[in-house]
């Protein structure tokens, strides 16, 4: 049960953090499908942080770096939407594919070559971070307690504040309402974009180090995260673009999807003796049942997906 | 009126080729600065490896063979960048494809493993578990209002695990992959090419009519949305669905069909490779085969033209099948995903390139037209 508990929050975790980096990039009217790729970025560079600082770091400073190691590759990844969808008004839909394939092929290519540059029979994808991944657990009576949860908290507590008391999230919302308003009382509609795109990239960064760290001790890059970053949009659907029902929506997300790791710990459900695929699809067909019924009613910012043409009427 | 003469870069084909030639010589450009990066010893003879494909053997009879090889993987990219196209046209992005490949494989498959059925049906299933799959897309889109582009990701997912659990009852007992066609069941394989068509391949057992077929599909999608009402009906919708149904256009009814149609292809796609034995499915994959999405390169590369997807499919699994041939001890075979990646990239860029080209081509001619006056003007006072 704790366990169940335990996974539950950090992968909520995960859902929270992307799904209001999606939330940010949406309110200014960007639409990113490419979380899924920012995530495998920040992944990388929080994974390479792990494994390349000395073992005697302490907790604190290994958590600090990892976490800016993600953000920052997130952050630049992002830049790639950003200039194609703003600068170039590009088909947002079209460059957020590329970047979740980029990603991973990108993330691949170079942890491969990494690999095989240690040692010539290495071809595996794959990065290890078993002692450093220690730094970010606290065992409280068979609860680990991991500081990515504290830091999803603090980024829910913080992006509710931004977008709604701040001068800067109601001017972003309002580029992501209707630009030319905005732009007519002298907000710059690109500049917003960019910071908006900024954000979901920090944001999805940090995403993909949490959810790669969240069950396992080393990370497989070839398999990008398995869709994580489209649950992400499916939560930011079903929270209605709005942080606090954000976080209830990635609550329940994130129950499905631990289930599919600790179910066997579940009498009633291993009498069931449902093959392990069935719980691997749950999170999948959940979030597409209540995509289905919410969706119909759904609020979503008014101008997203739409590149913004000074010249338009 | 005078008929005037247009340059041949207004000629919107030739922009489009233009631009996608560009997209292809950017992202190999792209692609040897990494491998440049990553070891510059080799990188030169990587990026010819991958961009000459079977031409890096030096028989001709080899060549010939993985000629066949790169075509027998080319028909279902083709099919697949055909539903891509087809679902674009009518303004829908169906990333599904790559879920819909995957419910078209494991159709075929169990029907000729398990069932024993001859190729037609395995082929006729294929097509029904693809089309049903983009319907359902289709069906969330009309009536409850769910993005096509989320929808299908989730579907991609539970269609991936749902078909390793399906196909795993006719694997092989020792490994994880399906029975052979060739053992279990080849009355289920795609018929060959006649003799003298298979001489052109060296006799490449898996060159079957799949690759004909697909393109002839292509030249019917390009006649089907070019020249008849219901390609019209169709377009209209994805312009406008408001104003399709003020016309009198059943809008949900074209959004089902067109995923539909576009789930069909797909699936008929997969089974044009797996119905050849060429592939045997692996029942513990975890990751989604990279065709579908591939297909969505190959689309926009063609300039969301039918029959240019004919050559931007045959390019993409060339450099893939080269990436396959790249020196392992120094580079890995995903260097070809990750410069098909760019492309897709590069290709969000082509309506701006075409932007800037007519404005260039316009300035263009407004500084001619000015020097034609000014000259006729000092001529008049010389006079």
């Amino acid at each position: 049960m704790i366990l169940l508990l335990q996974y539950t929050l950090i992968f909520a975790s995960v859902l929270v953090l992307v799904a209001l980096g999606g939330c940010f990039s949406e309110h200014s009217g960007v639409i990113n499908i490419g979380l899924e790729g920012i995530m495998v970025m920040g992944a990388l560079g929080g994974a390479l942080m792990m494994k390349f600082l000395p073992a005697g770091t302490s907790a604190f400073l290994m958590i600090l770096l990892v976490v800016l190691a993600a953000i920052l590759l997130g952050m630049i990844y992002s830049l790639l939407l950003a200039v194609a969808a703003i600068n170039f008004k590009a088909d947002q839909t079209l460059v957020g594919t590329a970047m979740n394939l980029l990603g991973t092929a990108g993330a691949t290519v170079f942890v491969k070559a990494m690999n095989t540059a240690e040692s010539v029979d290495n071809v595996s994808s794959t990065i290890q971070y078993i002692d450093a991944k220690k730094a970010f657990l606290v065992n409280i009576g068979g609860f680990e307690f991991n500081w990515f949860m504290l830091l999803a908290v603090i980024a829910l507590a913080a992006a509710y504040v931004v977008l709604y008391k701040t001068r800067f999230g109601l001017r972003l919302m309002a580029c992501g309402e209707h630009p030319q308003a905005a732009d007519s009382v002298g907000i710059n509609v690109y500049k917003m974009r960019y910071a908006g795109v900024l954000i979901s990239g920090m944001l999805g960064g940090l995403g993909g180090i949490v959810y790669i760290t969240a069950g396992v001790s080393e990370w497989k890059f070839e398999n990008g995260v398995a869709g994580f970053g489209f649950l992400a949009l499916a939560v930011m659907i079903f929270g209605q673009w709005k942080p606090t029902r954000i976080a209830l929506a990635a609550l329940l997300f994130g129950f499905f999807r631990a289930l599919g790791n600790v179910y066997t710990g579940f009498d009633f459900l291993k009498a069931l003796e449902l093959p392990s695929s069935v719980y691997n699809m749950l999170p999948y067909i959940i979030s597409l049942v209540v995509l289905a019924f919410t969706s119909k009613k759904s609020r979503a910012p008014k101008a997203e997906g739409v590149p913004y043409d000074k010249g338009q009427r | 009126m005078k008929h005037e003469k247009r340059s041949l870069l207004r000629n919107n084909a030739v922009q489009s080729l233009l631009a996608s030639l560009l997209c292809i010589l950017i992202g190999l450009l792209v692609g040897y600065v990494v491998l440049l990066i990553i070891n510059p010893a080799g990188a030169g003879e990587a990026i010819t490896t991958i961009v000459k494909n079977f031409m890096t053997y030096s028989r001709r009879n080899a060549q010939l063979k993985y000629l066949g090889s790169t075509l027998v993987k080319t028909a279902p990219l083709l099919m697949c960048s055909l539903s891509v196209l087809f679902a674009y046209k009518v303004g829908l992005f169906n990333i599904g494809a790559a879920g819909q490949y995957v419910v078209g494989a494991g159709a075929s498959l169990y029907c000729a493993l398990a069932w024993h059925m001859p190729w037609y049906v395995c082929l006729l299933a294929a097509v029904v578990a693809g089309a049903a799959l983009g319907a359902v897309s289709g069906l969330l889109k009309a009536y409850c209002n769910v993005n096509e582009v989320i929808s299908c990701i989730m579907l991609n997912w539970i269609s991936l695990y749902l078909v390793n659990t399906l196909l795993s009852r006719v694997k092989e007992a020792t490994s994880p992959y399906t029975l052979t066609l060739a053992s279990t069941n080849p009355g289920a394989i795609l018929p060959r090419l006649p003799a003298f068509c298979m001489a052109w391949f060296n006799d490449n057992q898996y060159v079957t009519i799949a690759i004909p077929l697909a393109v002839l599909i292509a030249v019917a999608i390009w006649v089907l949305l070019e020249k008849t009402k219901l390609g019209y009906e169709l377009k209209a919708t994805g312009c406008n669905k408001f104003a399709a149904k003020y016309c009198g256009m059943q809008e949900n009814k074209n959004l089902i069909l067109t995923m539909g149609i576009a789930g069909a292809l797909v699936g008929m796609g997969a089974a044009m490779l797996f119905l050849t034995g060429f592939e045997q499915w692996q029942c513990t994959q975890s990751s989604i085969p990279g065709m579908g999405f591939n297909g969505i390169a190959a689309a926009f590369l063609g300039g969301l033209n039918p029959l240019g997807t004919i050559l931007s499919s045959y390019f993409i699994q060339h450099i893939t099948n080269g990436g396959a041939y790249v020196d392992k001890t120094m580079y890995s075979a995903q260097i070809s995903d990750f410069i098909s990646a760019l492309i897709i990239y590069l290709c969000g860029f082509v309506l701006f390139f075409k932007f800037a080209l007519n404005n260039w081509l316009d300035r263009r001619e407004e500084k001619k037209a000015a020097r034609v006056a000014e000259s006729a003007e000092e001529g008049g006072k010389a006079e």
